[in-house]
């Protein structure tokens, strides 16, 4: 880590840790705002964290966001912090001023006319709870990014398995600020997965040090049950499989900051999902039925990371793509391309 | 609580032209080396090919130049490691020479050690094995009984060494001894045997593809000189945790099923098919993933940090994914598996279904490696 990605993780940790309780996501989950947090993330520039300082943001790089995302993860941060962190960054691109207040992501089908948006955005995170969405919509000659308030949006309202908001919107010929970017018209999906990717890196991490902190912890037959070896091989897989979803989340990030990374974060998604799958069902067996109760808070990463991999395009649809990919170049093409990478 | 490091490591810009010149120098090489052979990759033993490696250059490459090296960057090394493999060059024979033999003796052999082997090692014209496992010492290592006594000058070994890879074909083994019976792990030895000693008998065993590239050796009141000590009396555990760092991470950790994964693809291909590109797709996941965390650990190798841990993490995820390779050609397709047919796919299909099992045992088994890595979580 560089010196602000040790600053911006030791002041995002600090500030989850405080803010991001488990009071904070029980409540959440029961539809409250957790408004001090976000007030803190925000006061702190942490949402703006991809913006250039001179349209008012911290001007870092992915590879740095990747401390902040990957810690919204961790702590299980009951806020649109991925998303405003993306949406700022597309916003940016397009060259359209961050406003205040709470930004999210919109992926949905769209129609651009005049500067009005009609259409329909489904499974909005935080839409009830967010100020202006963004989007992004094929038009004309090219793909632009909209900024649209959503005061005027129709909402209904839907959740996720982590009983995170995920609602539908309508807009008919809603007023919208637009502006050219040079991305591919499934844009925000990308960098969702990406931003996604990263946080499930995170939650990972949080499944490993619990379980192991757990199986320290728990006694049976007269010893920790971490002193098994049924227990420490399966550790060990966790802890192997949360490494993995890490280095690729970061090696996508890193491409990203170098330019065009649908490959990378393919990549990254499809072995964050993987990775989730195993994992998860490790940290149950681990944690046993303590850890399948309500009041235990394994499940706040269990459920989202179940509910992240399906999102921005789950693991199979991005296999799909890198696999169609591989096999246009053709079978001798695969290692010549990844290592030009 | 400890996690694992892996930063992530680059390959600098001025490695591509070696790739280049790498790649070329195959693609005219191997072209008329079938599939199957080349599926072998460091399995395959072609002394021809070593020289011909030794003489671009291309083996000791990180060694100083007094011993017949490069001096070159670890990344360099990794990326003709990477060129070799993907292609399925046939880079048995110096393998371990260049990978363990050679490195271990920079640490701790004596300067005539040096001197002796590196130079040969370094031309592709020296072969090194390594004698570990025994007929009662597997996973257990410290259980080792060869019998290294002090006599007049030198050592008196007898013993067995089992399953050594590559000793019918090599002029040297390091070798692992009891020189001290009382204690357990701090009784261990490590020395350079010239194999033509008197008193060796080298039998090759048969894998069960009917392949011989792993060895019983029996010595018999064999004399080794005091020279030919690697390191100290006792540090021989020491030296051989060490020296499994450098084999538990490389490229070969990712690569070794490559030649399969690439006929894989040529006949999904042709097939087309949502299913296909999914599987395709997850397998090409965990290749580029894998890749970051070898570049991750050969970047900490570099920096001359000790990685054991995050190399043990590499191998046991990296043998994982070459094992899942011959399952998912086999629920993909459903060919049967060949031996002999002149079949590009099958016949690879058949080399490395009947070898990947071999891939989580060698060099400490699965669960020893995950034993390791508990133990780096803490919990041992």
């Amino acid at each position: 880590m560089n010196e602000l990605q040790t600053i911006l993780s030791d002041s995002v940790n600090r500030l989850l840790t405080d803010y991001s309780t488990k009071q904070t996501i029980v409540a959440a989950e029961q539809g409250e705002w957790p408004k001090a947090l976000w007030d803190e993330l925000a006061a702190n520039g942490l949402t703006r964290v991809l913006v250039p300082e001179e349209m008012g943001g911290a001007g870092a790089t992915w590879s740095d966001a990747y401390v902040v995302l990957k810690a919204a993860g961790e702590h299980a941060a009951p806020v649109p912090l991925a998303e405003a962190i993306v949406a700022g960054w597309l916003l940016a691109r397009a060259g359209i001023a961050i406003p205040d207040g709470i930004i999210t992501l919109m992926e949905g089908d769209f129609l651009l006319k005049e500067g009005r948006l009609s259409g329909k955005a489904t499974r909005v995170p935080f839409a009830r709870h967010a100020t202006h969405g963004v989007a992004i919509v094929k038009s004309g000659w090219g793909v632009e990014a909209v900024l649209a308030p959503l005061d005027y949006a129709q909402i209904d309202r839907d959740q996720n398995v982590a009983r995170e908001p995920r609602d539908t919107l309508h807009f008919e010929r809603v007023v919208v600020e637009t502006g050219w970017v040079e991305l591919p018209e499934d844009g925000l999906r990308l960098f969702g997965a990406l931003a996604r990717s990263v946080q499930m890196a995170g939650a990972l991490d949080y499944l490993t040090k619990q379980s192991v902190a757990y199986a320290n912890e728990r006694t049976q037959f007269g010893k920790p049950i971490g002193k098994f070896q049924a227990i420490q091989q399966q550790l060990a897989v966790l802890a192997t499989q949360s490494a993995a979803a890490g280095i690729a989340a970061a090696y996508a990030c890193a491409a990203a900051d170098k330019g065009e990374a649908s490959f990378e974060i393919a990549v990254a998604k499809v072995r964050a999902d993987d990775a989730s799958s195993i994992a998860t069902s490790i940290a149950h067996q681990v944690h046993g039925a303590i850890g399948f109760t309500y009041e235990h808070g394994l499940h706040f990463a269990t459920r989202r990371l179940w509910a992240w991999r399906a999102e921005f395009g789950s693991g199979a649809e991005w296999a799909e793509e890198l696999g169609r990919a591989a096999f246009e170049r053709g079978a001798d093409e695969l290692w010549p391309y990844v290592t030009s990478r | 609580m400890q996690t694992f490091r892996f930063d992530l490591c680059e390959l600098p810009e001025e490695t591509r032209g070696l790739r280049e010149e790498v790649r070329a120098f195959l693609a005219d090489e191997l072209k008329h080396i079938p599939a199957v052979t080349r599926a072998q990759t460091w399995s395959g033993h072609d002394a021809a090919f070593s020289a011909k490696m030794g003489a671009k250059g291309w083996i000791g490459m990180r060694w100083p130049k007094k011993y017949g090296g490069h001096e070159r960057s670890a990344f360099d090394r990794y990326v003709v490691l990477e060129e070799m493999l993907a292609a399925g060059a046939p880079v048995g024979a110096h393998w371990i020479g260049d990978r363990q033999s050679g490195p271990l003796l920079l640490n701790f052999g004596t300067e005539e050690q040096r001197q002796l082997i590196l130079p040969k090692v370094a031309k592709g014209e020296c072969f090194l094995c390594i004698g570990m496992s025994e007929p009662d010492s597997g996973s257990d290592l410290a259980a080792t009984r060869t019998k290294a006594e002090k006599v007049e000058g030198g050592y008196r070994v007898n013993g067995t060494k089992l399953w050594t890879s590559g000793a019918n074909r090599a002029h040297y083994m390091i070798a692992l001894f009891r020189t001290d019976p009382e204690k357990k792990h701090d009784g261990l030895t490590q020395f350079l045997v010239d194999l033509k000693s008197p008193g060796i008998t080298i039998r090759p065993i048969s894998d069960l593809a009917g392949n011989s590239h792993f060895n019983e050796v029996v010595f018999q009141d064999v004399f080794v000189p005091d020279a030919m000590l690697v390191g100290k009396e006792g540090t021989g555990w020491a030296q051989v945790g060490a020296e499994l760092a450098f084999e538990r991470s490389g490229p070969e950790r990712y690569l070794s099923a490559y030649l399969l994964m690439k006929e894989l693809i040529r006949e999904l291909s042709k097939r087309g098919g949502k299913e296909g590109a999914k599987e395709v797709g997850c397998l090409i996941a965990h290749l580029v993933t894998l890749r970051q965390m070898s570049l991750s650990v050969a970047g900490m190798l570099d920096k001359g940090e000790n990685p054991a841990l995050e190399a043990s993490v590499v191998k046991d995820l990296g043998t994982g994914f070459e094992q899942e390779m011959p399952v998912k050609a086999h629920e993909l397709i459903g060919a049967e598996p060949t031996v002999g047919s002149g079949d590009d796919f099958t016949e690879v299909l058949g080399y490395l279904t009947q070898t990947v099992p071999s891939f989580s045992l060698r060099g400490g088994t699965r669960e020893i490696l995950r034993g390791i890595i508990a133990r780096g979580l803490g919990l041992r």
